[in-house]
């Protein structure tokens, strides 16, 4: 028999359109609008899940997004596995396939479960203390072991097959939660003519309308009235009302993260479809009706399935026509769940009995409880629950002592309050206040502009809820300039009171009880874990919660943080308020990956940069690496070389004939004014008032701390015009620094930057037939070494197009780098190539480059430097004016420990074995023998074979490097001590014959 | 995503087209290289990072390009002002007494 559980007179579904789906293999059937915890719920089953640490069978506790139990795998395909979903908040479809987690080999039947009879040990702070040492012990046994008993479900192994979507949204007002409250201020926001935005995280709106029988509306039943505000609301063009989503997040300037699940509850997805839609919203106002959540009673053995939220199984019932039991009790300490018993007893559903915690409950509800026959044990608590997969009994005991006496059930519901779920206004940094009378934190002092109302307010009263929202709506609407005349006005009444109730541990689970008297059910938190965290010494609640864990769990402790921080406060013998309440943080529940990163993956991480020269590289069969956001020519590998045949080849080729590059990268500023060569003096360490037109310098760029922000070579166009290069990655930064000075420091210079780096296309030609390669292109400038030597520049035209040519060289050969609008660039490059096969030269990729600067001893900004090396250490002091009195940077090189010995210096370092290539980073040390940890006298910065000179070659930072020159350094590695000796750090052609050509 | 109102576009954009740039109202020292170590490690190094109202510079980047000033409220995270570079540092202590 199928839906054993449904009551077809009771709830809202349509018996006649039934789903099949299956948990753990079984089959069972549901209905069009369930949840699949209604669903199982309908056939009996309350056991879903085993918990965390102690693999104690758990049930559903709730019905809406504060589950903490009842998590399991949602499998729709091989990639498609979706862990630890609130089977409270997962819509039925047809064919859905659900499986428990947490468990092995079976949900009834559970290894894991011997760690529940280990519970003594597996106390609070247990992982700190336990598995602190030997630490390798933790790598390779506890946290594995952990691992795999521990933890929740299990994540999918394939990449995401579905797509996410992203949209920004403004609007006068927005409405979170679409409960009696949220309907109601979207309803009088919208008459007075604001821009409304109204989202629930439910399928349907109505909130605790849902449950609520007793609500009535507008001369309506609740739930009625709230379709209908729904269908009119929607019908508006000044109002978006957005269903199955939530506001996980409130951050600054009223701006607030949103997300739309499209997808999860449909039997067949289109692939098209998104699966989640993020939506960022700025508002003028917020309104927040995010309504309350019920808290669960603290007393021994009170996680046992069957053991459920009174406001749940109302749900159940009101809702989804589900009986969750049938021989069914309530232990409460407030009204509300009263009239879980009432609804139930009046659905023909046996309840025996409503157990107390207060000595002379009356009112409405006591008295209709009476009159149907419960039996009301006031003033008394439960003290122990039995029954393996399912509760099946219960102790009770006069609080003020006296006999026990045990009832046989199958349902236990529980109540001791209602938390307002101020999550989002705590997020937007709003104080927070503690009610006394009601135990209960309520928004206090706002910091944005939103407003809280109804039960997330501290409202409890319906008729006062409605009022409340009705008026806020309509402020909020006007605060935003909302001008129609039109006020809403309408009556509702409820049957019941959300206020009152306790927090912490119940009679049973008071201080000394050993009993398992669960606060945080996700997390496996106890009672008693709190007061020892206590007794250890945690005062705070952020001490007790991380020692604990209570509240960590993907719930977020929504069900239990008040109770945690009660039984902290009776131990610690501190009010409430003094013991502190745990930040709250976005998200409010799990929001996947996905939709946080909507488009921004795969090709769409991240924008590609390339060369206009990129097809040419690609069309050659070059490797290419990532430099920041480029795409650059690594190596030109021919004939099936490998990458270190193909570099040990471009470095002899460029050597010997000549070497073709894409410089295209590099970065370009342009500086131009009647005070560029002032403002130049003042960003570089160089002197440049005296550099000659048509010449170039290499510049060293600092920080006003005294270290290396930048380098590069600058040419001097005219008097009033530099043309100055930076790192490839650098260009951004020093674009920002530049204009920084500029603008806030020297604004009287009458000076002028602008980024030329995708203006200019630059091919680099180096190597002792250079010139000759280049010379058929040239017009109107005269590249002789006389007219043109190393380190100057030329305005004049390549291959018919405005070119200025650079005689420079990044390689220590004569060279030239070609600068031409970027257009042209593949075009010359292309013509440039088919001269030089004629001279035997080759392509050359980014790792030639870096070897071949490497046996010049020429740095680079981010592999010689990390931000802590100044000129001196780099061996640059040269390319500081000595006779300058100001450049940035100048006060911070006298730094104390800028100018101290024992700083560390470049040097280069060979290898003892001449064929061993250190490995870049590595730490050298003195002396190899000393004892572990040694002392780190540096560290590899640069290293590679070198073809040209026959050995490997590296470049290192080393303590007082300079006065090391011949010593033997020793470098540790996993498999052998490798010897080297300090030398210069130029290896190649020290004299620089060379380059002059 | 802060709001922020740039003085010199005279418009709200959003934070994305910004960049921070640190304190704001600390110019450098006209005598830098005078400096004794104590008075660079004040000038260079240490800020103010206030509780409540800070000065701070920001640079609308992917706008017009320019860096201005505001004055931020660190608690709310809401801007009292934004202005232009060079104008003089706005009284707020009536705003500071009022928070
Ligand atoms: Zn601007």
């Amino acid at each position: 028999m199928t839906q054993a559980f449904r009551i077809p007179s009771a709830g809202r579904l349509d018996t006649g359109r039934t789903l099949d789906f299956t948990f753990d293999g079984k089959s069972f059937t549901g209905l069009e609008g369930d949840t699949l915890a209604s669903a199982l719920l309908a056939n009996g089953v309350h056991l879903t899940g085993r918990s965390f640490k102690y693999h104690r069978p758990r049930g559903i506790l709730s019905a809406g997004a504060e589950e903490p139990n009842a998590l399991v795998g949602i499998h729709r395909d091989e990639a498609r596995r979706t862990p630890n979903v609130r089977t409270t908040i997962q819509e039925l479809y047809a064919g859905l396939t659900a499986v428990s987690q947490n468990r092995w080999p079976s949900l009834s039947f559970d290894v894991g479960a011997i760690s529940n009879l280990g519970a003594p040990f597996f106390s609070a702070g247990f992982y700190y203390k336990t598995f602190m040492w030997p630490r390798a012990a933790w790598e390779r046994l506890y946290e594995p072991v952990i691992r795999r008993t521990a933890g929740l479900g299990v994540a999918p192994d394939k990449p995401d097959p579905d797509h996410y979507s992203n949209r920004f949204a403004h609007c006068d007002v927005l409405v979170i939660g679409g409960g009696a409250a949220g309907l109601a201020a979207a309803l009088a926001a919208a008459e007075k003519g604001a821009s409304v935005i109204i989202a629930d995280e439910q399928a349907a709106l109505g909130g605790s309308l849902r449950f609520e029988s007793g609500a009535e509306i507008d001369g309506r039943p609740g739930w009625e009235w709230a379709q209908e505000t729904k269908t009119a609301l929607r019908a508006r063009d000044n109002v978006r009302v957005l269903t199955r989503t939530t506001g996980f997040g409130y951050y600054a300037h009223n701006m607030l993260g949103l997300v739309e699940r499209l997808t999860d509850h449909l039997a067949e997805p289109s692939p098209e479809a998104p699966r989640e839609r993020l939506w960022q919203v700025r508002a003028k106002r917020v309104v927040l009706a995010t309504g309350a959540i019920e808290r669960h009673m603290v007393f021994p053995d009170n996680d046992r399935p069957g053991v459920m939220l009174a406001s749940a199984a109302r749900t159940y019932l009101n809702h989804y026509g589900v009986a969750v039991g049938r021989k069914v009790s309530v232990y409460t300490a407030e009204d509300s769940a009263y009239a879980a018993a009432i609804d139930l007893k009046k659905s023909g559903t046996d309840v025996l009995a409503i157990v107390d915690l207060r000595t002379d409950p009356e009112g409405a509800l006591v008295e209709q409880a009476r009159s149907l026959g419960i039996d009301v044990f006031a003033g008394h608590a439960v003290t122990g629950t039995e029954g393996r997969l399912r509760v099946r009994r219960v102790s009770i005991s006069p609080v003020s002592g006296g006999p026990r006496r045990e009832l046989e059930i199958d349902t236990l519901l529980t109540s001791s309050g209602w938390t307002p779920a101020v999550h989002l206004f705590s997020q937007s940094r709003g104080k927070l206040a503690f009610d006394e009378e009601n135990q209960r934190f309520l928004p206090g002092e706002y910091v944005q502009d939103a407003v809280s109302v109804g039960a997330c307010n501290g409202t409890s009263d319906l008729a006062e809820t409605v009022a409340e929202s009705l008026r806020a709506g309509e402020t909020a609407a006007k605060e935003t300039g909302a001008k129609k005349r039109k006020t809403v006005k309408f009556e509702a009444q409820a049957s019941e009171d959300w206020s009152s109730g306790m927090a912490g541990a119940a009679p049973g689970a008071k201080s000394g009880s050993k009993a398992m008297a669960f606060v945080d059910f996700q997390h496996d938190v106890t009672a008693k874990d709190i007061r020892q965290a206590v007794r250890e010494g945690m005062r705070s609640i952020e001490h007790v919660k991380r020692f604990t864990t209570t509240g960590m769990a993907t719930d977020q402790g929504k069900t239990s943080n008040i109770h945690g921080l009660a039984i902290a406060s009776e131990m610690l013998g501190k009010p409430i308020p003094q013991v502190g309440l745990t930040t709250f943080r976005s998200p409010y529940t799990p929001v996947t990956f996905g939709a946080l990163v909507g488009h921004g993956r795969g090709k769409l991480f991240e924008p590609t940069r390339r060369t206009p020269i990129h097809s040419w590289a690609e069309a050659h069969g070059a490797a290419f690496e990532p430099v920041g956001q480029w795409e650059r020519a690594w190596y030109f590998p021919q004939n099936g070389e490998d990458m270190h045949a193909a570099v040990a080849r471009e470095c002899h080729t460029t050597r010997q004939a000549a070497g073709i590059f894409d410089a295209t990268t590099l970065g370009k500023i342009e500086v131009v004014g009647p005070d560029a060569a002032r403002f130049m003096e003042l960003m570089y360490t160089n002197p440049w008032q005296k550099l000659a037109v048509g010449r170039c310098r290499y510049g060293v760029m600092l920080r006003e701390d005294g270290f290396i922000y930048d380098d590069g070579v600058v040419g001097r166009l005219a008097e009033d015009r530099f043309h100055v290069t930076t790192t490839t990655g650098g260009a951004p930064r020093v674009l920002n620094h530049m204009e920084d000075y500029l603008q806030t420091e020297f604004p009287e210079l009458k000076v002028w930057l602008t980024s030329t780096s995708e203006q200019w296309a630059v091919i680099a030609v180096q190597g002792p037939k250079s010139r000759d390669i280049i010379a058929p292109f040239v017009e109107d400038i005269d590249i002789s070494d006389e007219a043109m030597p190393h380190m100057s520049v030329r305005e004049g035209r390549v291959c018919g197009v405005p070119a200025r040519l650079f005689r420079l060289s990044f390689t220590g050969e004569r060279g030239f780098e070609i600068n031409v609008p970027a257009d042209y660039g593949l075009s010359v490059w292309e013509a440039v190539w088919a001269e030089g096969q004629k001279y035997g030269a080759c392509a050359y990729g980014t790792e030639t480059m870096h070897v071949l600067r490497a046996e010049k001893g020429l740095i680079i900004i981010g592999q010689e430097t990390d931000g802590t090396v100044t000129p001196d250490d780099a061996g640059l002091n040269w390319a500081i004016g000595k006779k300058k009195t100001d450049f940035v940077g100048i006060r911070g090189l006298q730094r104390p420990d800028l100018v101290a010995k024992g700083r560390k210096q470049l040097v280069g370092l060979k290898t003892t074995d001449p064929k061993t290539v250190l490995e870049e980073g590595a730490q050298v040390v003195a002396d190899p023998d000393q004892p572990v940890p040694m002392k780190m006298i540096g560290h590899v910065t640069s290293s590679y074979w070198s073809e040209n000179c026959g050995h490997s070659i590296a470049l290192a930072l080393i303590e007082d490097g300079r006065e090391r020159m011949g010593e033997k350094l020793f470098v540790p590695m996993p498999d052998g001590v490798i010897e080297v000796e300090v030398t210069s750090t130029v290896f190649f052609d020290p004299d620089g014959e060379r380059t002059n050509g | 995503m802060l709001l922020i109102h740039c003085p010199y576009c005279e418009e709200e954009r959003p934070e994305p087209e910004f960049r921070h740039a640190g304190e704001a109202h600390i110019a450098r020292a006209e005598n830098i290289t005078e400096l004794s170590d104590e008075e660079f490690e004040r000038h260079f190094f240490i800020r103010s990072n206030p509780k409540g109202i800070a000065f701070e510079r920001w640079r609308h980047m992917h706008g017009c390009a320019r860096f201005f000033n505001a004055a931020r409220d660190t608690l709310s995270d809401k801007f009292l002002v934004t202005y232009k570079i060079g104008t003089p540092k706005p009284d707020l202590s009536g705003e500071i007494r009022r928070k």
